[in-house]
Formats: structure tokens, C-alpha cells, sequence
């Protein structure tokens, strides 16, 4: 596709009250500093309905320019919708390159309509940069379970597109600002849409499971015992403001649901603070989690291989350390 | 109902161990695998064909010759027929020209096989941990897709999905045909049967190359036609272990910990 821009975009993906997803705004920091590299402007494009508060928050973190497109039709995230929203407005105003949040919709829209555009994407980015030598995008993602990091390049293509992992940038502080807003209609034929969402089944609070974007952690293993030796991993959580997560084992033995699995065959995450209690530290877990800032491990067993990733290592057993380290915490915050 | 599944052999990332040398990945004596979530795709298919026992499963693989061993096992699991598409100028694909081949693949299948209702493939493979070759199937081929799946059923004349989204589980329904790509679902793959597996050990597995495609496009396979490139790989600096407490009691482990978590300013 012929560039007419220098343009980089941010996908801002909303939810049903038309708020932003926090990675959408995440992304408008690094997107800020490569928009600059690239000599363009830094564009949130915002879809969603009643999505005033996305535009908002999208002007204050950051944001040179929105395009809002802002109907009902794209209440719910849809495959077929959203394609065409984007394919519409990517062909006007041919951007450069565009970042999407490694959101389960957003890795489900890039592939389709990187395609659709026939240019390349890159997925679930760990870290962004632009090559000096040629100004292309330089998008770096973990692949091998995360045993090996790779760089990839979209030299000829345009749009260079990516997804970025939830969580791996933070936000720029909110200011005062106001972004230039352009609104866009877009018209979905009835029958363009060829999906039907016919129930949402919510599991908990929807912010208890997200694990890809949580902050901190507090993840249980084989050595909970039981669906009730969760009970410490959740009043540790819940001091902390943390997620949830397990292990396969766990999940496995029905204990926990398979969202909270965290591994291989679960999500992969990167928090700042990730305390595995009770878990032996299989490959496939550490696949998910290694790359965690700061990794506590709690575990009976002197020879976990937990132990070899983690930064402090308890060797103890959870149900005596926990409340504990719960309540000790709990002093700290009051 | 007709079922294609789509299948990588990949190498058991579980088994990959790093040269603490030249700080390479070891990939020599690791095993190949069929792709778990590929596996779970299959799975659902076999499903399908538990409630409808006219449902035929075709299962298509891209690779070298060696992928055969991973068509065999789906064979001798639940799928009836294989197909391998193989050819040197597939080589070097990245996701576009890989589903670009497939998609044209499953189009050189359809004559001999008749026409797919659906496409099942896994989330993503456990090397590239892409997530991209299921939906750009989907839209090379003008298919609605639905990702993250955990089961599939058929009501009526369309495919209804369980699918695994941050807020919980939604239900989401489409028209045929379609692209379905799964994840890890609550329970576990059947096992092959001695009977399936000496069938599949006699099978044979037609090769699909560049030749038998004839509207394939060549500039967009293969390493040539990947948009994408990989600059480098390097493999991820490792931790190496850290401070280990174990005092008398746990509650004592645990004081110090939270001493050691706060002048690290983690609490």
C-alpha cells in the first residue's frame, strides 16, 4: 500500500460502556517516541460506542491526533466489523505503521486484517524500537515459549503493523491536553457481520482475571492441595491488588479455572511482582512467567526448579508463610 | 460435515535447552510434536463427528517430508484422511505466505474431497506462538473466523462456539463455513486406538506441491513473498537465582521476606 503519511497508529480498543482497554493507552507512550522518529504524528484510533471517555483519556495520555468512529454497531467487538473500520480508514489515510494491544480481540482483528492489507505483522511485541539505519519499525517478540527473543522487520509493506503485549509499557502521565479529533461514520451492512454473539458468560469481576495486563500475581500450584488452599493465594492477592493465577497442575486438577493458567497451554505474563506458591517450576510454567521483573517463590522443596528463576526463594510451606506475609503486608498498607 | 484440521509438527519447546556457551538454543535430539493446540483442534473435530458419525476429517500439515509422523498420529487419533504440502519454495514463510499457501491448499483438497464446512486449527504453534495463521486463512479464503475456542457444536446450520475472552466465556455463533481456532479446553484428547494407529502406520499421505496449485501466486511464498523479516534472534538473559530464605518457622521465612520486599520497595 502507497504511504501518504508518516503517521503512527494506535489501536484503542474500548469496552461495551465505550471506556478504553488500558493497553490501547499504554501503547500511545511508545507510540509517541517512534511517531517522532518517524517524523509523523502520533494517531489513537478509537472504535467503540459512546466512546467519549476513550477519546478523553486517549487526549490525555498522549494522543496528537483521535479518529473516533463511534456507533452501535461496534458496541461489541466483532470480527467482521471491526475489519472493515479499520480496512476503510487504514486505505484514507494510509498511516505508516500501527500498534494493537496483544488483547484476545486484538489478536484476533491484526492477523485479519494485516491480511486483508496483505502486509506483515508482527505478534504479541515485548519491546518497539525503530532501526536507525532503514526508520523501519524494529518489533522484538519472545517465540520458543520464551526461550528465544526475536527481531522482525516489515521492510517494504505498509502499514508495518504489530501486537503489543499487555502491560510491558506503562502509560505517560495525564495531562491537560487536546488531541484534534476527526469522527468518522462508518456503515456495516447487516449482513456483513457474519458472527452472532448470543450470551456473555462472566467469569468473577472481569479485572480479576486479566492476567496479561496485571501488575502483580499471586499464582497457585500442586502445593495448594485443594480448590480451598486457594484461600491464602486469594487474601494475599487481594491485599496486593493482584490477580489470580495457577499453574497447570492446578488447573488440571480442576481446583481453578483454565483462565487463570498461566504457562504453555495458559497466558503468557510479564508483571512487575509474580509470587508462585506451591509450584515446582516446570518449563512450561516458566515459559509463561519467566520474564516477570521480580519473581518470589514459595515451595516445600529445597530443589524446585522455581527456585533457579526466582529473585527471593522461600523454602517453606505456603500455608504457614502466607497469612502471614498477607497480614504483615496488610500492617504495612494501613 | 466435512472438517479440515490444520496441524504444525513442532519441536517440544518443553525439551529446548539453551548451550550455556554460546548462549544458542540446543534444537538437535529435541523431539517433534504434533502442535498441543493443534491437537485440541482435532479433538473438537472428533467431537463433532461423535454426535454426527457422517462428519469426515481431513487433516493438512505444511513441512518437510519428517511432518508425515505428526499427520500419522492425527490419523491414528480421530482424522480420516492427510495431506502434506511440501515444496522448497514454501520455505522461509512467515504468516501471510504461509496461510496464503494453505488457503490455496485447501482448495486443491476440496476437489478431491469435497467442500469444507469447516476449518479448525490450533490458537497458535508452541515455536512461533504466533496466534496469525488461523484468522489470515479465514480472510484469504473470505471466511468468518472465531478464535480462542475451547468447544464446538453444530445447531442447525451453523457452528456455535464457547470461546475464551478476558471477561469470561462468550457464546458466539457463525455461519458455514468457518474458521475455528482452539485453545486449551477443560479436558483432555482421546488417545489413539491400536487399530487407528497400525491403519494410520500404513496410510498414505499425498504430497501437495507448488504443481498441484495452480492459481498460487509464487512471489507471495515462500521466503521472497514474506512481508516480514527476522533481523535477529537472541536468546533472553537468564536469572540466576537469588536469595533464599528458610528460617526456623514459616512465619518467620515470612517476616523476613516482607522486610527484604519492602527495602526493595515491592510492598
Amino acid at each position: 500500500m502507497e504511504v501518504k503519511t508518516k503517521d503512527l497508529w494506535v489501536f484503542i480498543e474500548t469496552k461495551e460502556d465505550g471506556s478504553a482497554k488500558k493497553v490501547g493507552l499504554e501503547l500511545l507512550n511508545p507510540g509517541k517516541e517512534m511517531a517522532k522518529k518517524q517524523g509523523g504524528n502520533l494517531v489513537a484510533l478509537v472504535i467503540g460506542n459512546k466512546v467519549d471517555a476513550a477519546v478523553e483519556a486517549a487526549s490525555c495520555h498522549g494522543a496528537d491526533k483521535i479518529i473516533k468512529v463511534d456507533a452501535p454497531e461496534f458496541k461489541e467487538y466483532t470480527t467482521d466489523a471491526y475489519t472493515i473500520a479499520l480496512e476503510t480508514l487504514i486505505k484514507k489515510y494510509a498511516p505508516t505503521s500501527m500498534l494493537i494491544g496483544a488483547t484476545n480481540n486484538g489478536r484476533d482483528l491484526g492477523p485479519r486484517i494485516a491480511c486483508r492489507l496483505k502486509t506483515g505483522l508482527t505478534a504479541d511485541c515485548t519491546n518497539l524500537d525503530i532501526d536507525e539505519e532503514t526508520g523501519n519499525v524494529a518489533w522484538t517478540r519472545p517465540a520458543f515459549g520464551g526461550n528465544l527473543m526475536a527481531t522482525i522487520m516489515c521492510p517494504e509493506h505498509r502499514p508495518q503493523m504489530g501486537t503489543v503485549r499487555p502491560g510491558v509499557f506503562k502509560m505517560l502521565p495525564a495531562k491537560e491536553q487536546k488531541a484534534e479529533i476527526i469522527t468518522e461514520k462508518i456503515t456495516i451492512a447487516k449482513d456483513a457481520i457474519r458472527t452472532q454473539i448470543v450470551e456473555l458468560i462472566k467469569e468473577m469481576d472481569a479485572e480479576s482475571i486479566d492476567l496479561e495486563g496485571a501488575q502483580v500475581i499471586v499464582s497457585g500450584g500442586r502445593g495448594v492441595k485443594g480448590p480451598e488452599g486457594f484461600e491464602p493465594i486469594k487474601a494475599l492477592a487481594k491485599t496486593l491488588g493482584a490477580t489470580v493465577g495457577a499453574s497447570r497442575a492446578a488447573v488440571d486438577s480442576g481446583w481453578i479455572s483454565h483462565a487463570h493458567q498461566v504457562g504453555q497451554t495458559g497466558k503468557t505474563v510479564g508483571p512487575k511482582l509474580y509470587i508462585a506458591c506451591g509450584i515446582s517450576g516446570a518449563i512450561q510454567h516458566l515459559a509463561g512467567m519467566s520474564s516477570s521483573d521480580c519473581i518470589i517463590a514459595i515451595n516445600k522443596d529445597p530443589d524446585a526448579p522455581i527456585f533457579g528463576v526466582a529473585d527471593y526463594g522461600i523454602v517453606g510451606d505456603l500455608f504457614e508463610v502466607l497469612p502471614v506475609l498477607t497480614e504483615e503486608i496488610r500492617k504495612a498498607k494501613a | 460435515m466435512n472438517i479440515l484440521v490444520c496441524m504444525k509438527q513442532v519441536p517440544d519447546t518443553t525439551e529446548i535447552k539453551i548451550d550455556p556457551v554460546k548462549n544458542t538454543l540446543i534444537r538437535e535430539g529435541v523431539p517433534s510434536i504434533v502442535n498441543p493446540f493443534d491437537g485440541y483442534a482435532l479433538e473438537a473435530a472428533a467431537r463433532i463427528k461423535d454426535t454426527n458419525p457422517d462428519t469426515k476429517i481431513v487433516v493438512l500439515s505444511m513441512g518437510p517430508e519428517q511432518a508425515k509422523t505428526a499427520l500419522k498420529e492425527c490419523l491414528s487419533i480421530a482424522a480420516d484422511q492427510a495431506y502434506l504440502v511440501t515444496d522448497r519454495a514454501f520455505g522461509g514463510s512467515d504468516t501471510l505466505a504461509t496461510s496464503y499457501i494453505l488457503s490455496h491448499s485447501v482448495k486443491a483438497i476440496e476437489e478431491k474431497e469435497g467442500h469444507f464446512d469447516l476449518i479448525f486449527c490450533g490458537k497458535q504453534a508452541i515455536d512461533g506462538d504466533t496466534a496469525q495463521v488461523g484468522p489470515e486463512i479465514a480472510e484469504h479464503l473470505g471466511y468468518p473466523q472465531i478464535t480462542y475456542g475451547l468447544e464446538a457444536e453444530l445447531e442447525d446450520d451453523k457452528i456455535k462456539v464457547k470461546k475464551e475472552v478476558e471477561e469470561g466465556i462468550q457464546i458466539i455463533k457463525s455461519s458455514l463455513p468457518c474458521v475455528v481456532t482452539f485453545t486449551k479446553p477443560s479436558w483432555d484428547p482421546r488417545y489413539p486406538t491400536i487399530k487407528r494407529k497400525m491403519a494410520a502406520n500404513r496410510a498414505e499421505i499425498p504430497n501437495i506441491t507448488a504443481k498441484e496449485l495452480q492459481e498460487i501466486d509464487l512471489t507471495c511464498a515462500g521466503l521472497k513473498g514474506s512481508p516480514t523479516k527476522v533481523k535477529k534472534t537472541f536468546v533472553p538473559p537468564r536469572k540466576s537465582g537469588g536469595i533464599k530464605i528458610e528460617e526456623e518457622t514459616g512465619a518467620e521465612s515470612a517476616r523476613k521476606l516482607f522486610s527484604l520486599m519492602s527495602d526493595a520497595g515491592l510492598v
